[in-house]
């Protein structure tokens, strides 16, 4: 086939962001002494935007791209060229298939013809009569990193940011061959590295040199002079000049060892993304299932198998719900806060104050200092928890230091930024002072009417609370304009999700305020109402009070503990509980049952749990199985109503999409996606979920209960 | 401090030039950076002479006459960096206009003489594209005021009309027949590929163009002839003598060169191209700048004990062809004598202001290892406000004949 025969197929995507492929012929350098060899035609993919928007892979794209190939290979047949290179615009060679057009795609054939135009257009460059090359100047992810496996040998920039194979993180399998040139190019277990493992770990990246280690490119060239020193390396390559070698390739007929390290790889990635995702979203296992069954393919039955693959993912809800997840609220929906207000009302924060020098207060004061470059003073009602307080942060700056993490110079730098005092007087001068004391409204609110004696009436004064009501802490404060929740996950320096409340009395400087700081935080902030225990608390509770509800009930633990494994969680709910502490758990679920009544079913066995001192229902085995010891079963006491996995799933479904529905009737958030939002960067749910809606929606949960969608159909 | 302090010997250990290209938006570097044309040419410098260690090197002289924007910010140190020689390694910049990588090289020359140095980068940049001649210039009124420059001396071409007044016996037919032999000269070296081994392939982009490598200089016109000569307009004088084509072009380029004691060189294994011998700079009448190469190599002449028939090779820059032939007169010299700028010249390859000074330099290395039968070589040149700069260097490969002299 031609690319001109899926011309059909782009025509559906009049809107598309085009990368041209722009050619450019080179006169070969002469190799050792000698003249030019011919000539080299060399391919730029660019779609004229600048470094703000990566160059994708539409059909439109694709079509020219394969098009350009196809005028190449005539060349190459008339003797024209000699050899062809592939490269991008700087930083770029490209970022993977347009999927806001993917994601548009309306049938099957469409998707099908998506998955074997971009073959077409690849195969082509593997087949153009002289070599092919190309060259990885910056980022190439999916499909962009595609290219360069087809091509018959790739050199790579010591400065490209980012080169990965994420289709199985997207809902996808790398499909344009990926999944077969990759385990031969660089060997079954580094493939399952790039394509299962790090994909499935956040999104994980590698760099040009870590790419060029594993064998993905045969050669390495710095930044500065990229372009020319890999043209170079080709007209080297070309003449014969330079030997390349690629030892970690497997020759095909496999060899016994690289068949047996071709099964343990497929036995490897089973295993990791069993332990990773419960295997709850589709893409993953058929990435494995391509892997397994392309150890014995053909490359032709390898891109039948792959277009079938894509064709079938395209039209999954887990692969829309994950661009939903993915592009329209972690890359769009968090750089711009709904509700958030103008920020140029945004005061700036020159000094920070903490209150309490607690385990909280000293990660607060370690991510200030850090992030923000300020002076960050910590008070507590003695000299000695200070002491220990400022202490801590030094010593967290020096794990730093010796991980290699921060230089000297940062390390010094940061260790004199955080001070402590036992009298809150150090808080004058400060600009915004957050508290992290005990989880007691009392406690609090005699912390602020403290605080506000010293500071200014602009100083931001915040709450990390997570069960308060934020606006019963502002009723005695003299400005109570000024107050704001900043609520942080556990642990501080990792979790990138802040809840940003507003009381009733916040004022736009206070809230504008609040969302600068998290921004210079690097923290996603999203606007919530003060509502207790704002969103991610009051969606894990619930779902946890469902499952613990269940247990009380007499389900079996296992059952209850392994019922919403096809969510694919990252981890089961007694295992979240036992990390978040059961007394912190039931101190919580206690005030939501305060505020919301029966909705947050406040479990007598876990209260025995506490009372008995035990930290988690479960004891693991050496052999990693789990079980409940006899002690602990002793002090726990079942009805006789137990649920099947079946049916508290489906429970537990219609408990979130109630509490939800609920959430947004009170206006806690501007909307579904913001609930989307912290869920994913609060809690880790997964984007196959769409965070949590898309799913309830998916298995009819909000129609059951709420008798709408969240995201009705467009 | 030592009290028997040696004068060291200099020696020219390799030299290196970016293409050059056309000034202006339709130019090869239009898209591209001042500083990476030099950081090019300090890489390929590098990659060129693997025995030498970067950190070595003792200091980066960078020459550019507008040093501002991508020439500014102490260009020497921020090429050094993008270059990615070690932190350790400083570097500056450096400013006589057109004689700009001729200073660095006779600067950092003396540093090594001197012995504050053992290896340098001594180079030159200028992007006219980006910096047209005299652009942001303040010139102080007092120049006009108390007559101390002729204001029509600030502008080049003036002054090589100056020059043709001063000098009749120098016609426009004698000026465009010298430039048609620059272009013809040139094509020739080309054809002999006598330039492009001391060219550093540059890769640029463009838009809706995409990447392509720069491998040949971009003004020559080898098609030129005497009649389409004598068809350009005069653009400084009406009915004048000096046009575009007897003249350089504004151009963008930058060149690289490694200096080094002799000492050093042999202890890092580095190829000795030239001996300094020595050099001089010289003022004249700012309103005849063209002149200046004059008096600037008698000086070096003197300060080597040498004289004009000693000197076996000559590399003068073709800022304007009336230049070249006022001192080619002054020396008795034929319009195309065969030691005067074999490959041709800025006439055909065009000058980028401040880089010019090592591209006349590699040359000369050049041609002193294709013929050994030259001892010594001038490369010279004129600036603007009124100067000249000539350095003298001798040949290492130089081996007497029998017809050269006695055996003494």
């Amino acid at each position: 086939m031609s690319a001109q025969d899926f011309a059909q197929l782009a025509a559906l995507f009049p809107d598309e962001v085009v990368t041209h492929s722009y050619v450019q012929d080179i006169a070969l350098p002469g190799v050792d002494g000698a003249p030019s060899a011919g000539t080299f035609a060399l391919i730029t993919l660019d779609n004229g935007l600048d470094h703000r928007r990566p160059s994708t892979l539409g059909p439109n794209t694709l079509v020219e791209f394969g098009t350009v190939l196809e005028d190449q290979r005539e060349r190459a047949a008339r003797g024209e060229i000699q050899g062809v290179g592939v490269t991008g615009k700087p930083f770029f060679l490209a970022a993977g298939a347009d999927l806001s057009a993917v994601k548009n795609l309306k049938n099957p054939e469409a998707a099908l013809w998506m998955a074997q135009l971009g073959h077409d257009v690849y195969s082509t460059l593997n087949d153009l009569g002289v070599p092919s090359f190309v060259f990885i100047n910056g980022l190439a992810l999916g499909g962009g990193l595609e290219i360069a496996l087809n091509a018959n040998y790739r050199t790579v920039s010591t400065g490209a940011g980012a080169l990965a194979l994420p289709e199985a993180f997207l809902g996808l399998v790398p499909g344009w061959g990926g999944v077969y040139l990759l385990p031969r190019l660089i060997g079954p277990a580094n493939a399952v590295q790039v394509m299962i493992e790090n994909a499935l770990s956040n999104n994980r990246t590698l760099s040009g040199p870590a790419a060029y280690k594993l064998g993905i490119a045969d050669a390495l060239f710095q930044p500065a002079d990229f372009v020319e020193q890999s043209v170079n390396w080709a007209a080297r390559v070309l003449a014969g000049a330079e030997s390349v070698g690629r030892p970690n390739a497997v020759a095909e007929p496999l060899s016994e060892d690289n068949s047996a390290a071709w099964d343990a790889a497929v036995v490897r990635a089973r295993a990791f993304v069993e332990a990773k995702t419960s295997n709850a979203a589709p893409a993953p296992a058929r990435v494995i299932e391509l892997l397994e069954k392309g150890k014995h393919f053909t490359k032709a039955e390898s891109f039948a198998a792959e277009d079938a693959a894509l064709a079938e993912l395209m039209g999954t809800p887990q692969f829309k719900d994950t661009v939903y997840a993915f592009l329209d609220l972690v890359q769009k929906r968090a750089k711009k806060p709904a509700g958030a207000p103008d920020p140029k009302l945004a005061r700036p924060v020159t000094k920070v104050g903490v209150v309490g020098a607690g385990l909280m207060a000293g990660q607060f004061a370690l991510l200030f200092a850090r992030q923000l470059k300020v002076p960050v003073v910590m008070t507590d009602i003695s000299q000695e928890r200070v002491d220990k307080g400022v202490a801590y942060v030094h010593g967290e700056v020096d794990k730093l230091l010796a991980k290699g993490r921060i230089s000297q110079d940062a390390a010094n730098r940061t260790k004199a930024l955080v001070t402590g005092s036992a009298t809150k007087a150090v808080f004058a001068d400060a600009d915004f002072v957050i508290e992290a004391v005990f989880e007691e409204l009392a406690v609090k609110k005699q912390v602020f009417a403290e605080v506000e004696e010293i500071v200014s009436p602009e100083c931001i004064l915040a709450t990390n609370t997570s069960s308060l009501s934020v606006t019963a802490m502002a009723e005695d404060l003299k400005h109570p304009e000024r107050l704001v929740g900043f609520h942080f996950f556990n642990p501080v320096a990792v979790m990138p999700l802040l809840e940003i409340v507003r009381a009733p009395k916040t004022d736009d400087a206070a809230l504008a305020t609040a969302f600068a700081t998290a921004k210079a935080l690097r923290k996603t902030a999203v606007l919530v109402k003060d509502a207790a225990a704002f969103v991610v608390n009051r969606v894990l509770l619930r779902l946890m009070a469902e499952v613990s509800k269940a247990f009380d009930e007499g389900t079996d633990a296992h059952t209850a503990d392994t019922a919403l494994r096809p969510m694919g969680l990252p981890m089961t709910p007694f295992t979240l509980l036992a990390m978040v502490g059961i007394p912190v758990a039931q101190h919580v679920t206690e005030s939501l049952h305060t505020a919301f009544g029966d909705r947050f079913h406040v479990s007598a066995n876990q209260q025995a749990l506490i009372d008995a001192g035990k930290k988690g229902l479960w004891e693991t085995a050496g052999d990693g199985t789990v079980s409940i010891p006899a002690d602990t079963l002793a002090l726990l006491t079942f009805g006789n109503t137990p649920s099947t996995g079946e049916e508290l799933l489906l429970r537990t479904q219609d408990a979130l999409a109630e509490e939800i529905g609920l959430m947004l009737a009170e206006g806690v958030v501007a909307g579904p996606e913001d609930i989307d939002l912290c869920m994913i960067l609060g809690a880790g749910w997964p984007m196959h979920l769409g965070g949590i809606t898309p799913y309830l929606d998916r298995v009819g949960a909000s129609q059951r209960v709420n008798g709408k969608p969240f995201h009705p159909a467009a | 401090m030592s009290q028997n302090r040696q004068i060291r010997d200099v020696v020219f250990v390799d030299g290196v030039r970016t293409p050059f290209g056309r000034a202006g938006e339709k130019g090869i570097y239009a898209t591209t950076r001042a500083d990476d044309l030099v950081v090019k040419c300090i890489r390929e410098l590098m990659r060129r002479n693997p025995s030498l260690p970067a950190e070595r090197i003792d200091d980066v002289a960078i020459a550019a006459t507008t040093q501002t924007g991508d020439q500014g910010l102490t260009i020497g140190r921020t090429a050094a960096l993008l270059a990615g020689l070690p932190q350790s390694v400083p570097g500056f910049a450096i400013d006589r206009m057109c004689a700009g990588a001729m200073t660095a090289v006779t600067t950092t020359a003396s540093g090594i003489g001197f012995g504050a140095y053992d290896v340098v980068i001594a180079g030159g940049v200028e992007h006219m594209g980006h910096h047209p001649m005299g652009a942001g210039a303040d010139p102080n009124p007092r120049f006009m005021s108390e007559r101390i420059v002729d204001p029509a001396a600030l502008n080049m071409g003036n002054t090589a009309e100056n020059l043709h007044d001063r000098f009749p016996a120098i016609t426009k037919d004698r000026t465009d027949a010298y430039a048609v032999a620059s272009q013809t000269k040139l094509a020739a070296a080309y054809a002999k590929e006598q330039i492009q081994p001391d060219l550093v392939p540059v890769a640029t982009i463009k838009p809706a163009a995409g990447w392509t490598v720069n491998t040949v200089d971009e003004p020559p016109r080898p098609e030129t002839t005497l009649e389409d000569l004598a068809a350009l307009r005069t653009p400084f004088r009406a009915h004048g003598r000096v046009t575009a084509g007897n003249a350089a072009g504004l151009n963008d380029g930058a060149t690289a060169a490694l200096l080094a004691s002799a000492d050093a060189a042999e202890e890092l294994g580095l190829p000795v191209k030239m001996r300094l011998v020595s050099y001089a700079f010289a003022g004249v009448a700012p309103e005849v700048m063209g002149i200046g190469p004059v008096p600037a190599t008698e000086k070096a002449l003197r300060l080597a004990g040498l004289t004009i028939e000693d000197i076996g090779l000559f590399e003068i820059n073709e800022a304007f062809a009336v230049q070249v032939l006022s001192f080619l007169d002054h020396f008795g010299i034929a319009d195309d004598d065969p030691r005067v700028n074999r490959y041709g010249g800025a006439i055909a390859v065009g000058h980028p202001l401040a880089s010019s000074g090592v591209r006349l330099m590699n040359q000369l290395a050049r041609q002193f290892e294709e013929d050994h039968s030259v001892r010594y070589g001038i490369t010279t040149m004129c600036i603007g406000l009124g100067m000249g700069a000539t350095v003298i260097w001798e040949n290492p490969h130089f081996a007497a004949t029998t017809t050269e002299g006695s055996a003494a």
